[in-house]
């Protein structure tokens, strides 16, 4: 039924109009939101779905997702899944809690098993031959999953070791991990005396140890502070530039923003976007107003009063006095805006006009805050 | 072999944990002394039996120490499972038998160190052990036998119930009736009926005779065979149960 408006965004795509664009424009003749953000899902996903035939040569897929399902009883904690991430890339699975972004790792990793579909890892089904899968992969999880009581240097040997590196090479693997996570101070020591971001960083040392081609990453700077996080990102960019593929999952939108090559949205369970962080952005269209108020008990007139400048109804955050709409037209909007206001003798505590992040991305997708 | 270097790796891995927190050595030795204490000097007066009553009841309390230790087990392995160790492990191209044989084959370790220990207690408050050099290599290795075949029973409740506490009070549960329906402390012959019935047929029962006759010095007799074919066929049930289960975690 949407094949008229597919067939108009193809086109207009090959014209050369932004995903912005053609979606004022659509929206400006009438069409449905709902429907046009869905033929946008259409017609952006056969194209990643379904690389063409010589695009897959080009560019080998390590891992492969089709089609995973996990039920826990009437629940379906992943509804659904396909992706592919080329070799040495980043791939963000963003989502809120619950989203089955842990479950779909736990499959992934070869944790638990899914109910149907069929996910590769580096040719390996994960199903069938969970330990080729095993030899090849690093799971780091959602929590810290060393030995406290063993020093930092002991646990990175046992893991070496457990992965059959012998005794000599799991010891050099370990000095030369525990000095590229700057660890080497704390190596002897316990574990139960390292800081959190210390023990996630020998968390994804350990992981890594016996040099996996594919790396997943649970959430691995939840709870980390903001230099741990950084500290983290560097790790994980230094990884992907040796060519190790990397699937991590998070509810940062800012933490896939700056890893992610690729990143796919989930929520309860199912695929709602996926893209380049610009391509997600660009779903939103245009660019976004911010309006900080004084008073929130003004929410509702102010937004009243720029609601004609939107290409979308605005977003009222009360409690903070927080408003958000999508705009198009650039500096003039923001000149109406405040003289509009002004006239409504709105107090302002702050006016902006910004692009998208994955916030409003989010938002626009699942109709909640992520998070 | 695989299985057995990747066991060595865990067991050493447990070992080291023992010689950081000696407090997890120290306090599972606490409560078989106070046990000993209180039995022999407390309640040992009104207790009958044969022989002199510290001597009955030590190789009682060296069973009971194994068997309360055997409970560590599931303990471990449900905090291991509880801070993700498990899953680590699991995720790695490892076996997965190694993981619990590791468990398993420290604790028998342990149980070694802890046995001495008592029987270190026990001279002090008068025990002697009368048999012969081969006698106690022989109760040696029945009272180890036990702990670890009782290690696989509490390897399957600890996978089973994944988190510590649980896996705590679940132990002792059936522990402590077991314990105390035997031979350990008092003769069966005392009991009631059915409790005697009960204890009679108990593997405690016919380990810690089997032991004591080999401290008073008498000839190896059924009791002891009767304890191998109970600590075997416990092993043949709960090895590959715990296995099981252990495969079945996600």
């Amino acid at each position: 039924m949407n094949s008229d408006l597919i067939q108009y965004i193809q086109e207009a795509k090959v014209s050369g109009m932004s995903d912005g664009e053609i979606q004022a424009e659509l929206l400006s003749v009438g069409w449905n939101h709902g429907d046009v953000r869905q033929a946008f899902l259409d017609n952006i996903s056969p194209e990643l779905e379904n690389p063409p035939i010589e695009q897959s040569e080009k560019i080998e897929a390590v891992v492969s997702v089709r089609g995973l399902i996990k039920h826990y009883g009437s629940v379906r904690a992943v509804d659904g899944i396909d992706f592919e991430i080329p070799k040495g890339s980043i791939l963000a699975l963003l989502g809120p809690n619950g989203a089955g972004k842990t479950t779909l790792v736990r499959m992934l990793g070869t944790l638990i098993t899914p109910d149907s579909g069929q996910a590769l890892i580096g040719g390996h089904d994960v199903i069938k031959s969970p330990d080729d899968v095993r030899k090849i992969i690093g799971l780091t999880g959602q929590f810290s999953a060393v030995d406290m009581v063993l020093t930092g240097r002991e646990n990175l040997v046992m893991i070496g070791r457990l992965c059959h590196l012998s005794k000599l090479e799991a010891e050099n693997r370990a000095r030369e991990l525990l000095i590229r996570f700057g660890l080497s101070d704390a190596a002897d020591r316990q574990v139960k005396t390292y800081s959190g971001g210390m023990m996630r960083r020998l968390d994804v040392a350990a992981s890594i140890i016996a040099h996996p081609e594919v790396l997943f990453l649970d959430e691995p700077t939840t709870g980390l502070d903001p230099h741990g996080r950084i500290e983290l990102w560097h790790i994980i960019k230094e990884l992907v530039a040796k060519d190790v593929t990397v699937l991590l999952t998070t509810q940062y939108l800012d933490e896939a923003d700056h890893l992610a090559d690729q990143i796919v949205v989930i929520d309860k369970g199912k695929i709602i976007a996926k893209g380049t962080s610009q391509e997600l952005k660009a779903q939103v269209g245009g660019d976004v107003l911010e309006l900080h108020l004084t008073d929130h008990s003004q929410a509702h007139r102010a937004a009243a009063a720029i609601e004609a400048l939107g290409i979308e109804k605005p977003r009222i955050e009360e409690l903070e006095a927080h408003i958000f709409m999508p705009v198009r037209g650039g500096a003039s909007v923001l000149a109406d805006a405040i003289r509009r206001l002004d006239q409504a003798r709105i107090d302002l505590a702050d006016i902006v006009l910004r692009r998208p992040t994955l916030d409003d991305v989010f938002l626009k997708l699942t109709g909640h805050v992520a998070g | 072999m695989k299985i057995i270097s990747e066991t060595l790796i865990l067991v050493k891995r447990s070992l080291i944990r023992y010689t950081r927190v000696p407090q997890l050595l120290v306090f599972s030795t606490i409560q078989p002394v106070m046990f000993v204490i209180l039995f022999a000097y407390v309640f040992g007066g009104a207790i009958k039996t044969s022989i002199n009553y510290v001597d009955y009841l030590l190789p009682g309390i060296l069973v009971q120490t194994t068997l309360f230790g055997a409970m560590m087990t599931g303990i471990g392995l449900a905090d291991d499972i509880s801070h993700g160790m498990i899953d680590r492990f699991r995720s790695l191209p490892m076996s997965r038998g190694a993981v619990l044989a590791g468990r398993t084959i420290s604790d028998l370790l342990r149980n070694v160190f802890v046995i001495f220990l008592m029987v270190g207690v026990g001279y002090i408050i008068g025990y002697r052990f009368e048999g012969t050099f081969m006698g106690a290599l022989g109760a040696l290795f029945l009272m180890l036998l036990f702990g670890f075949a009782f290690s696989w029973i509490s390897a399957l409740i600890g996978i089973a119930v994944k988190d510590v506490e649980t896996a705590q009070s679940a132990g002792f549960i059936w522990v402590f009736p077991l314990a105390f329906i035997s031979s350990i402390f008092v003769p069966v012959e005392g009991m009631p009926k059915i409790f005697r019935l009960f204890a009679e047929n108990s593997p405690i029962t016919y380990t810690v005779d089997a032991v004591r006759r080999f401290s008073v010095n008498q000839p190896v007799d059924y009791t002891f065979w009767a304890s191998i074919i109970w600590l075997a066929a416990i092993l043949i049930t709960f090895i590959p149960l715990a296995v099981r289960q252990f495969r079945k975690i996600s």
